[in-house]
Order: C-alpha cells, then structure tokens, then sequence
C-alpha cells in the first residue's frame, strides 16, 4: 500500500503533460464524450460514406421517384427519383465543411480583434466601433449585395463550387464574429487588471506573450462557447442562404437546401424534411455538448470535481 | 576590496528622489484633463543592501503604488528611482526588461496573483523561461530548490493555485519572486489576506530568506506590529507623502509627527493591564481626497496640533536627530 502512494509520487513530481489531465476530465463527462462520438460519426459518415453507399447524388431514376424507405433507398427518394442517403452525405459534405470553417474564420476575427481592443487601450475604441457598425448593418440584404456582385466573379475564377464554397465561408465568417469579439474584449477587459498579469509584467513578459500566456487560455471558455454556437449559426445561415435561391447550385446539395427542397413535398412525404432537419440538429447538438465538455476540461478548477 | 565593490556597498540599492505618481482625472464630454490624484507626490527615500523599509500608512495613502512604481508597474509622472545607480523611470523596455530580474514583488492577495490554469510549478518556472536559458530537467530542478526553499511540498508541482490554502498560496508567489535571485523585492502587504498563525508563518519564511539570500525588501503594510518585527527603518505615508522617517526602534520609541504618535496610539497591546491604561489618540474628520489636498501642510485640518502656519505652508522632510527625518512644522527653529 505504502509502495504504491510512494510510486504515486514520485510519478506524480514529474510535470505530466495538460493534455493527459484535460482528456481525463473530458471522459468524464458523459454528454461530452457522446457528443464528441456522434460528431465523429458524422464526420466520418460524409467523409466516407460515398464510398459505402456508392449511388449517385445526382442520378435520376424518374420512374423511382417520391418513394418511400425501401432496401434500395434506406430513406427513400425525391421528386426526380434520386436518392435522399446520398443526398444527405454528399449534402453533409458541403454543410459541415462550410459550418467548420466559417466558425473558424470568425473564431479567429473574433478573438483576434477582442483580444486587441481589450488589451490594447487605443485601439479600444476604434476597433469598438467597427464591431458595433458590422452589427448595425442590415445582415441580410447585405449578405444579397455581396453575393450578387462576387459570385460570378469567383465564379468563374475558381469554378462554381470551390467559388461558392469560399464566398459562403467568407460571407458567414465576417458577420458573425462580432458577438465573439465583445464577449471576448470584456473579459480581457477584466483579467489585465488582475494581479497576475501584474505579475507577469514585473517577471518582464513581453505583451504578446503574455496574451498566450496568461488572457487566452483564461477567456478560453466564452471562446468555446462561440465556437459551439457558431457552427450551428454558420450551417443555419447556410440553409437561409440557399433557401433564398443564394447559396449553392440548386443540383449541388446542401443540408438546408435539401430541406428547401423538401418543403414542397411535406404533405406529401414529410420524412424528407425529417432527415436532413435532423441531420442539422443533431450536429449542432452534438457540437454543443462537446463545447461544454471541453470547456469544463479546460479549466482546473472545475477538473478533477 | 576593489574599488567597485567598495562602492556598490556605500550606494543604497534603490535611491527614490522626488517620486510623483499623478492618475490625471478625466471629465466632460471631450474627457478633458481637468485634475490629478496624486497617488505619491514627493517622495524620496531610499533602501540599503539586506535591508527592510518598512512602509505604513493607512488604506489610500499611496504606499502600494510607490511600490508599483519602485518596479515600473505604474507610469512615473516625475522623479527619479536609482536602481545600482540606473535610473528605472527613463530606461527604455529593453533596458527595463534586463533590470526586471533583480526586482522582483510579492502581492497583497496570493489567490489573484497566481495564474489559476497554470500549474504550480509553471507559474515557478516562468521567471525562468523567460530569463535564463535553461534546459527542461534543470529548469524543473530549479523549481524543486525553490519549491523547498520556501517550505512547498515537491509532490505539489503539478497541482493548480485553486488546490491550496491561502499561506501556501503567498509561499508559491515567493518563491516565483525568488526564482530569479532578485536582490530586491517588494512586498505588497504580503500578510494582509492571510490569518494571524500564517502571518507569522510567512514573516519569518521571509525573514529567514533575507539572512540566507542577502535581499533587500520594501515592507508594504499597515499592520505596525508586523513592520516593528521585520522592519530595520521605517517610513510612515499619509496623502501620498513620507511624513515620518526614522530608524525602527527610534520612530517606535519616539513618534516625532502627529500622524504618527495617532497611528501608533492605535496599535493594540497584547497585555490587558497595559490595554487598559493605554491612550488612544482619536484624529477627527476624515483623509482629505488625495485630488484636492489641503493647502499648507496634509495633516492640517486634522492634526491636534494644528497652528496657523501648518495652514500656509507646506513642511519639508528634514532631519530632526540623526536619522531621524520628519515633515512637520513643530521642529521648526526657526
């Protein structure tokens, strides 16, 4: 028994690494962990799937068109009689690539700029101002104006889909980190004036690393939290997008043009709208659910509770 | 003794000449400049090798940020800090940057001065890090000598600051303090959150790394009995300026300002037979607003012996007796 503590010990006076402790906790957690499988579950599903389930997208089978679940189509077809699985996949595709980096785009826009008004005095109010002019503006009539006048342009520069892809991501990133930018400044705000970044100051760290330091992981959790809220917003807007006829080719599946699509036929066949609306909830659930468990993991004084 | 030596040891370690710390006030619509806090204004004193400046004051009266600005932490309005004979308030960053490991400081509240996601032995090891060019195992060596050196349990390295207790806290903050043998450091009334067993506890940790270590501290605190304990001199601030200046065992012995007769008369004795008979000299009114101080003399408009001059002019520190510096108008000869 004595044995033991003692190896304890002496394992434990060696730093372990963070990571080890952050993984510890995170398992901990019982939606985190199911969330965090059900994410992958998706991403692996559409990064694979075609693979598995190997029809195409957009193959046209008129004479199977509006059926029901069968062996042949798991979760049935459309009007044109093209498979709603593939469909979803392929969808899922384009839905979770332009949800994750829009969130990323506007994750960094975000902190960036809040960490810099925040601990930068004079660039406080300009850069202030400029959130609050981006949330001022009319969001989507904007969004309308700038995809009409690029799209042909990167249309026809980097050819429709990667074109799309980047005016989408872009579009999305830029009007939303503004939320991000003044949870974020507020809370640098705040921790500059506490005493151990004074301290830091006294050691001689220099300004940025103090920020990597000492603010950033300290103002880790409202960043979570807007990255678990922006993939959900970032594939809503994407469907809003397309549901205007604005985002992608109508032949080029997305989760919410899949629904847009499906909203005719909801009488008529309302599993249609089930499965891609599921598909989005569930992800962004999931996504949630992981943000809060890896938010809870992130910080020590929660871990090990 | 060479030449050099002889005089680094006739030169204090830290000479403040006229020190001001303005915090301008700001109002109106166009937040024009239209007033000063004077936070410090005129001080000067200045601090021996291995020695302990007590100094004491009450709540507002400037001591923690002549501390900050002996360490640069605040911005300097006026004056000068010798540090071995370089000024700190006009060194540029880098400069400053190099003079940073031989001062160091110690907080008044150990839970805010301690970074809560990092681990014990990272907030030990950033001085290092940043300094020395050291290697991993060696660094992590250095933390383990400094972990010991101030009574820290070595198992505790990879704990988090949240995980201890308030004493254990303060020792975590001295021993970053010491990692990068500072030969100065300033204590920001570093008991004042802590309970009266710790206090002692940490006093004398800091006292017996003074005689081991050869430093040199600023004894930030209003707790008088704590300052007659460690403290070789001591200043006494009222309203941002020294007012009192003396050798421990002298200024406790003799009080030769007002302030300071009122300040020590306040100071409770342990026996009751002398409890009860002690007089307490009770100050009416309150501190004036260090934005607007009384003309004349602070201390005016509430010191007990208060004549008309205190109200025109304004006392210079001087020395009364060897040693022993006051500013006050009763020890006027002429």
């Amino acid at each position: 028994m004595t044995d033991i503590t003692q190896s304890k010990l002496e394992q434990q006076s060696k730093p372990r690494s963070q990571w080890l402790d952050v993984w510890d906790q995170f398992s901990t957690h019982k939606g985190a962990l199911a969330g965090a499988g059900f994410f992958l579950f998706v991403l692996l599903a559409v990064i694979f799937g075609p693979y598995v389930w190997a029809i195409d997208p957009q193959y046209i089978d008129i004479r199977a068109r509006n059926e029901g679940m069968s062996l042949a189509h798991p979760l049935g077809t459309d009007q044109l009689g093209r498979d709603t699985l593939a469909r979803l996949i392929r969808g899922g595709q384009t839905s979770m690539a332009v949800g994750l980096t829009a969130m990323l785009l506007s994750l960094v826009v975000g902190t960036l700029i809040g960490v810099l008004a925040g601990y930068v005095r004079w660039l406080d109010g300009p850069l202030m101002r400029l959130t609050d002019l981006f949330l001022a503006l009319p969001l989507l009539p904007l969004l309308l104006v700038i995809i009409m006048l690029f799209r042909e342009t990167l249309r026809s520069a980097l050819g429709p889909e990667a074109g799309i892809f980047l005016l989408m991501v872009f579009v999305i990133g830029i009007t939303s980190w503004m939320q991000t930018a003044r949870i974020v400044r507020g809370d640098v705000l705040s921790l500059k004036e506490r005493e151990f970044v004074l301290a830091a100051v006294s050691i001689g760290t220099p300004g940025r690393r103090i920020i990597l330091r000492h603010i950033l992981p300290n103002v880790l959790s409202p960043i979570m939290v807007s990255a678990t809220l922006g993939i959900a917003n970032a594939i809503i807007t994407e469907s809003a997008l397309s549901f205007l006829g604005l985002g992608f080719p109508s032949d080029f599946p997305t989760w919410g043009r899949l629904l847009f699509d499906a909203i005719d036929y909801l009488q008529q066949d309302p599993g249609r709208v089930l499965w891609p609306g599921l598909a989005i909830s569930l992800t962004v659930l999931s996504v949630n659910y992981m943000g809060d468990g890896l938010r809870d993991a992130l910080d020590p004084r929660i871990r090990g509770r | 003794m060479s030449p050099q030596i002889e005089q680094e040891a006739s030169q204090p370690l830290v000479e403040v000449n006229s020190l001001k710390v303005y915090f301008p006030i700001r109002s109106g619509v166009f937040r024009r400049h239209s007033g000063n806090v004077r936070a410090v204004d005129n001080v000067s004193f200045s601090i021996g090798h291995g020695e302990t400046m007590g100094l004491v004051g009450e709540s507002g009266c400037g001591k923690t940020t002549a501390g900050r600005a002996i360490l640069r932490l605040v911005p300097i309005t006026d004056g000068t800090i010798k540090f071995r004979g370089k000024d700190v308030a006009s060194a540029s960053p880098e400069g400053m940057r190099k003079m940073r490991p031989q001062m160091q400081m110690i907080f008044q509240d150990p839970q805010a001065s301690l970074n809560p996601r990092m681990t014990v032995a990272s907030i030990i090891a950033e001085p290092i890090k940043e300094h020395q060019n050291l290697g991993r195992s060696e660094t992590i060596e250095r933390v383990q000598e400094l972990m010991d050196a101030v009574g820290l349990n070595r198992d505790f390295a990879n704990r988090y600051p949240h995980e201890f207790s308030g004493g254990q806290k303060q020792r975590i903050g001295i021993a970053r303090a010491l990692a990068l043998n500072p030969d100065l450091i300033v204590c920001d009334e570093p008991i004042a959150a802590l309970d009266v067993s710790i206090q002692a506890q940490v006093v004398n940790l800091l006292a017996d790394l003074q005689s081991s270590r050869k430093l040199s501290f600023l004894f930030i605190s209003h707790d008088l009995g704590m300052v007659r304990h460690i403290a070789d001199r001591v200043a006494v601030m009222y309203l941002g300026q020294i007012v009192e200046l003396a050798d421990r065992d002298d200024l406790y012995a003799n009080p030769s300002h007002p302030y300071t007769e009122a300040l020590l008369s306040a100071v409770p004795e342990a026996d009751p037979e002398y409890e009860r008979s002690r007089r307490r000299i009770l100050l009416t009114g309150d501190v004036p607003s260090p934005s607007n101080p009384p003309t004349g003399c602070n201390f005016c408009n509430r010191c007990p012996k208060a004549f008309d001059r205190c109200f025109r002019d304004e006392p210079a520190l001087k020395e009364i007796s060897e040693g022993h510096l006051a500013a006050c108008h009763l020890f006027d000869n002429s």
